[in-house]
């Protein structure tokens, strides 16, 4: 430990720490934009700017690692004046139009405006004039409001080895691009949604579509059918002034029909189903002699990296379609024979933490009801953001029912949302189908947490099941590697596309840390716990589904409806 | 009358660059003979004890620089030359490689032998691929002989931009990334060259190690300025009669640079001002022309020695014309990685302009001010710290050519 002096406030933190990090353990907030916990120093936004005594120029609070007896001065008038001048070019150079922003109040450049008192900007005001970028389904780009703090580059190139965001030109010339100075759709991204986070402000975001569903909900001849992924309860709570995992789902319910949505179903159902033909999937792979390992498919973000980065590894993906699609395509018939309603008025609707989804809906093989299977997808953020327009209060909400058929759910299913989930969910399957007995823990607590890579050998009554979970892509490339050079050992691997898995999805409330991620996933797990079924297998309406309409997992209408195929992404770029 | 004292120039125009033996027959490589005869902290110790410090512009104690990488442990150490030497107005480190590349070689093997290094690169300016081959013609020759043992020198030629010859930012080249200077600390002789300790010295640093080690750090320590002694090698240009390069010890005066060496100001003109030290450096008055051309004169009077670039102005020109144009330099060279960079050398441009085409008032002279305050203190590299000092040092030391302009 080494002693340090912030603002006259004496503090002993760790020999390695950054000025930043004594300041905070002396209670002493030091403004930052670049910075970012999760990510490597980048030491370029100059805001955290502090002085230290004996030193002529002034030190990044964020790079500068302390040394004892060093003494800070985190708000001297040279300090300050330097702050506000940083920020007054930045925002001489960023648009005005804040109100019109989709991070309006969530913006952290703008939370610094507001404490730094800034009125009057000397500098002359100019634009870049800069175009959008909307050629994907699932994200636009606004470059004209970057502050090229290259949190989007860290998070696509580092965290994600997508490596589809790069930086060109120079000087005040300079911009973040994607890979080759082309469109978003032309470049390497897989729409995970993972820089949306990483920006502090709004130059990424969610492709918006609040106006489709309200067009729909007004429209007489549509009936809106909702399903809502696991991870959105979760973290909605978020947007609407509630603690993490606080939102009761059937409030929520509630608030969905208030909304005017004609039915609300769920995607845990699904997430049940895809269990029991993935699960089953995954056996027949083993004791045939399939191609092993398999890989989970349920990420739209993971499938589309696999196709970019591993097209010469697609027959190990699992032939499952998401939960999502596996709805999309029941809902319009199964779901609509049993409810006498005519699919050609079905408007179906997915709610989701995930902005690759939005892609995902619109690939034209996903149409196996006959029709678009899923129509439209909204993230929790605009979830949030249209409860927010409708003015609900959620201390008042009546809670709801899940309309029938397609709502019933387990706690595997609740699991899907976090990192590992999808592994114990089928382990819970798994183990009772070969084994012929009941699990009487449910618990695999290896597949838990934010750990990058987990592992594990399960013994099947003598059939051992070598598995493997990671999430975030960087992560999911180590795994990937080993499969490519032969040397993998497992049979089974989960992969996700974000860190966390769903609950950090790219469509969920705008998450700044890991920490955040942390309290989701158990949020995630304290819900599973609370479940009265927590065996996909064990699902009431999954079961009745298979004896009236799929008589069996991996059969002829299975295999029609919920299952699909892939095709390599042969971009230019690689 | 002043003199020039020739010691990185010591074998111009006496040997034939293209030829090691020439450099060997004038007693080359005898002084890495005899440091690898000493233990490496003896060379350092020498090092240190002569006072050189780097000419590349920081002015840091080479010795000094050269202990720091000597106590790291690691299983590779490098030694990089910088000989981008972007900065308009200089061409110093051309003279010296052009006419005894070998001098450079065997400062940099001494280096290597001193701090543990067994690969050095040669980071060569891209506009001199000519220069590139003497070099690598060199290396070669000096491979053949064998004189350099196990240090591996490679010449690489430069991206072409400015900011390259910041130290970091040529680091990140060599690696292939984009020039772009990183935070420090760590600082290269830590963690430089593929996060290994690394020293980027210049050009008329390494040339002047043979001769400290040959002759002693007490010869070297006994010329020229106390602080910052030996020579340095200055380039001329602009308005003086004698446009040159000169080998001049460090205590030579600012005015016996034009005045002796230069010869006065061209066409019988009077004098106004000089800009020392490359694009970045300031613009100094008739006043100070006693001041030594030495690191820490300089600094005293808000200039600087930097690479030892003289600019002469006399009293025709437009000092406010000048330094707009500069603006226009270091908004083309700012890299764009830091904010106050990226947008004030930008801004700095702007307001320059309206100041020149007569749209400016005080309170654009105080905004400059504050700019450039703010760029000195909080800029990541050296480009953005010292862009505005040709700003500020005419604002104070020319202010009437200011004050005429504004409405
Ligand atoms: C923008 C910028 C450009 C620079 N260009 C050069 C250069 O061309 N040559 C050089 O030797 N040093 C240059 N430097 C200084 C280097 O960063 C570094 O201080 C120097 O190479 C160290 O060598 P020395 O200790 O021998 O002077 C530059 C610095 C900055 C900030
Ligand atoms: S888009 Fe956002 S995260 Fe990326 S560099 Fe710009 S401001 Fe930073
Ligand atoms: S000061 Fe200028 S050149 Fe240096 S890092 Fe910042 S933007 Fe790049
Ligand atoms: S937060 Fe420290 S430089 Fe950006």
């Amino acid at each position: 430990m080494v002693n340090v002096k912030i603002n006259g406030i004496q503090v002993a933190v760790p020999e390695n720490a950054t000025i930043l990090q004594a300041a905070e353990a002396a209670g002493v907030k030091i403004p930052t934009l670049c910075h970012h916990p999760d990510q490597a120093i980048k030491a370029n936004c100059r805001i955290c700017v502090c002085e230290v005594e004996g030193l002529a120029l002034l030190q990044a609070a964020c790079s500068t690692p302390v040394w004892d007896g060093m003494v800070v001065k985190t708000n001297s008038p040279a300090v300050l004046e330097a702050r506000k001048t940083i920020l007054e070019l930045i925002l001489a150079h960023h648009p005005q139009d804040c109100l019109n922003c989709i991070r309006n109040q969530n913006c952290e450049l703008q939370t610094l405006a507001e404490a730094y008192q800034i009125r009057e900007n000397p500098f002359e005001h100019i634009t870049r004039g800069l175009p959008r970028d909307t050629s994907t389904p699932s994200l636009v780009r606004d470059p004209e409001k970057c502050i090229l703090c290259r949190r989007c580059e860290y998070a696509c190139s580092e965290i994600q080895t997508v490596n589809a965001l790069g930086l060109e030109n120079r000087g005040h010339h300079a911009m973040v691009v994607p890979a080759l100075g082309k469109d978003l759709a032309e470049s390497p991204c897989i729409m995970c949604g993972q820089c949306i986070h990483a920006c502090p402000v709004g130059a990424i975001h969610e492709k918006e579509e609040i106006n489709e569903l309200l067009a729909a909900i007004a429209d007489p001849d549509k009936i809106v059918v909702t399903q809502m992924a696991p991870a959105v309860r979760l973290a909605i709570g978020e947007e609407v002034s509630l603690p993490t995992g606080a939102m009761d789902m059937h409030v929520l319910v509630g608030a969905l029909k208030q909304i005017g949505f004609d039915y609300v179903l769920h995607t845990n159902f699904t997430a049940d189903l895809t269990i029991m033909e993935e699960g089953h999937e995954l056996l027949k792979r083993v004791k045939e002699g399939g191609k092993l390992p398999m890989f989970t498919s349920c990420s739209p973000g993971w499938i589309n990296f696999c196709e970019t980065y591993y097209p010469d590894l697609l027959d190990n993906l699992s032939t499952c379609k998401s939960p999502q699609q596996m709805f999309g395509a029941l809902v319009k018939t199964y779901w609509a024979e049993k409810m006498q309603i005519d699919p050609a008025k079905i408007y179906s609707v997915s709610i989701m933490p995930c902005t690759a989804k939005k892609y995902e809906a619109n690939r034209p093989e996903m149409n196996s009801s006959g029709y678009q299977d899923v129509d439209l997808v909204l993230t929790t953020r605009e979830l949030g953001r249209l409860f927010r327009m409708t003015g609900l209060d959620f201390t008042k909400v009546q809670p709801g029912k899940f309309d029938s058929w397609m709502g019933a759910y387990t706690g595997a299913a609740v699991i899907f949302g976090a990192t590992g989930g999808v592994m114990e969910a089928a382990l819970r399957t798994v183990y009772e189908v070969v084994t012929g007995k009941t699990l009487e823990d449910v618990n695999f607590t290896f597949a838990r947490g934010m750990e990058g890579i987990k592992e594990a050998e399960i013994d099947l009554n003598g059939l051992k099941v070598k598995v493997a979970i990671a999430h975030g892509l960087g992560n999911a490339r180590k795994v990937m590697d080993q499969v490519r050079a032969g040397t993998s050992p497992y049979h089974f691997i989960e992969i996700m596309a974000c860190p966390g898995g769903c609950i950090g999805g790219g469509g969920q409330p705008i998450t700044k840390s890991n920490v955040k991620r942390e309290e989701r996933i158990k949020a995630i797990y304290s819900e599973d716990a609370g479940l009265p079924l927590r065996k996909s297998h064990d699902n009431p309406e999954v079961q009745q589904l298979y004896k009236e309409f799929l008589h069996e997992p991996l059969g002829h209408k299975s295999h029609e409806l919920l299952h699909t195929h892939y095709t390599p992404k042969n971009k230019k770029f690689l | 009358m002043a003199e020039e004292l020739r010691i990185v120039l010591r074998h111009l125009g006496k040997i034939d660059p293209m030829n090691i033996d020439d450099y060997l027959k004038a007693g080359g490589y005898q002084a890495l003979k005899k440091a690898r005869g000493m233990s490496p902290m003896d060379v350092i110790e020498e090092v240190k004890k002569s006072g050189l410090r780097g000419r590349g512009g920081a002015g840091f104690s080479t010795g000094q620089k050269w202990l720091f990488a000597h106590r790291m442990e690691a299983d590779e150490k490098y030694v990089v030359c910088n000989a981008d030497e972007g900065e308009p107005g200089t061409y110093k480190d051309r003279v010296i490689m052009e006419n005894d590349p070998h001098s450079v070689l065997e400062g940099m093997a001494i280096c290597a032998h001193a701090i543990g290094a067994s690969k050095g690169y040669i980071y060569c300016r891209g506009e001199y691929p000519d220069l590139a081959k003497t070099l690598k013609n060199a290396v070669d020759q000096a491979k053949d002989k064998g004189v350099l043992g196990h240090f591996d020198i490679e010449v690489r030629l430069g991206a072409g931009a400015y900011v390259c010859g910041e130290e970091t930012a040529l680091i990140e080249s060599l690696e292939g990334q984009r020039g772009e200077p990183r935070y420090r600390p760590p600082y290269p002789p830590v963690s430089g060259l593929w996060q290994k300790p690394t020293i980027v010295n210049n050009v008329e640093t390494f040339a002047n190690i043979a001769p400290i080690i040959e002759k002693g750090s007490a010869w070297f320590a006994g010329i020229g300025a106390a602080k910052f002694p030996g020579t340095k090698v200055l380039t001329l240009t602009g308005d003086v009669k004698n446009r040159t390069f000169i080998e001049v010890p460090t205590d030579t005066t600012i005015r016996d640079v034009i005045f002796e060496f230069g010869q006065g100001i061209a066409g019988n003109k009077k004098f106004k001002a000089v800009q020392i030290g490359g694009t970045s450096g300031g613009f100094i008055p008739e006043t100070l022309l006693d001041t030594p051309i030495d690191f820490d004169s300089m600094r005293q009077t808000g200039a600087t020695l930097g690479s030892g670039a003289v600019f002469v102005l006399d009293q025709d020109r437009d000092i406010v014309d000048v330094v707009t144009r500069i603006t226009q330099f270091f908004e083309h060279e700012s890299c764009g990685k830091c904010a106050p960079c990226r947008e004030g050398t930008m801004r700095m441009r702007r307001i320059m302009e309206k100041i020149n085409t007569g749209h400016g008032n005080k309170k654009d002279i105080a905004l400059l001010e504050r700019l450039g305050r703010v760029m000195a203190g909080a800029c990541l590299c050296g480009l953005g710290q010292a862009a505005p000092t040709p700003v500020i040092t005419t604002i104070n030391n020319f202010s009437t050519d200011y004050e005429t302009r504004l409405v």
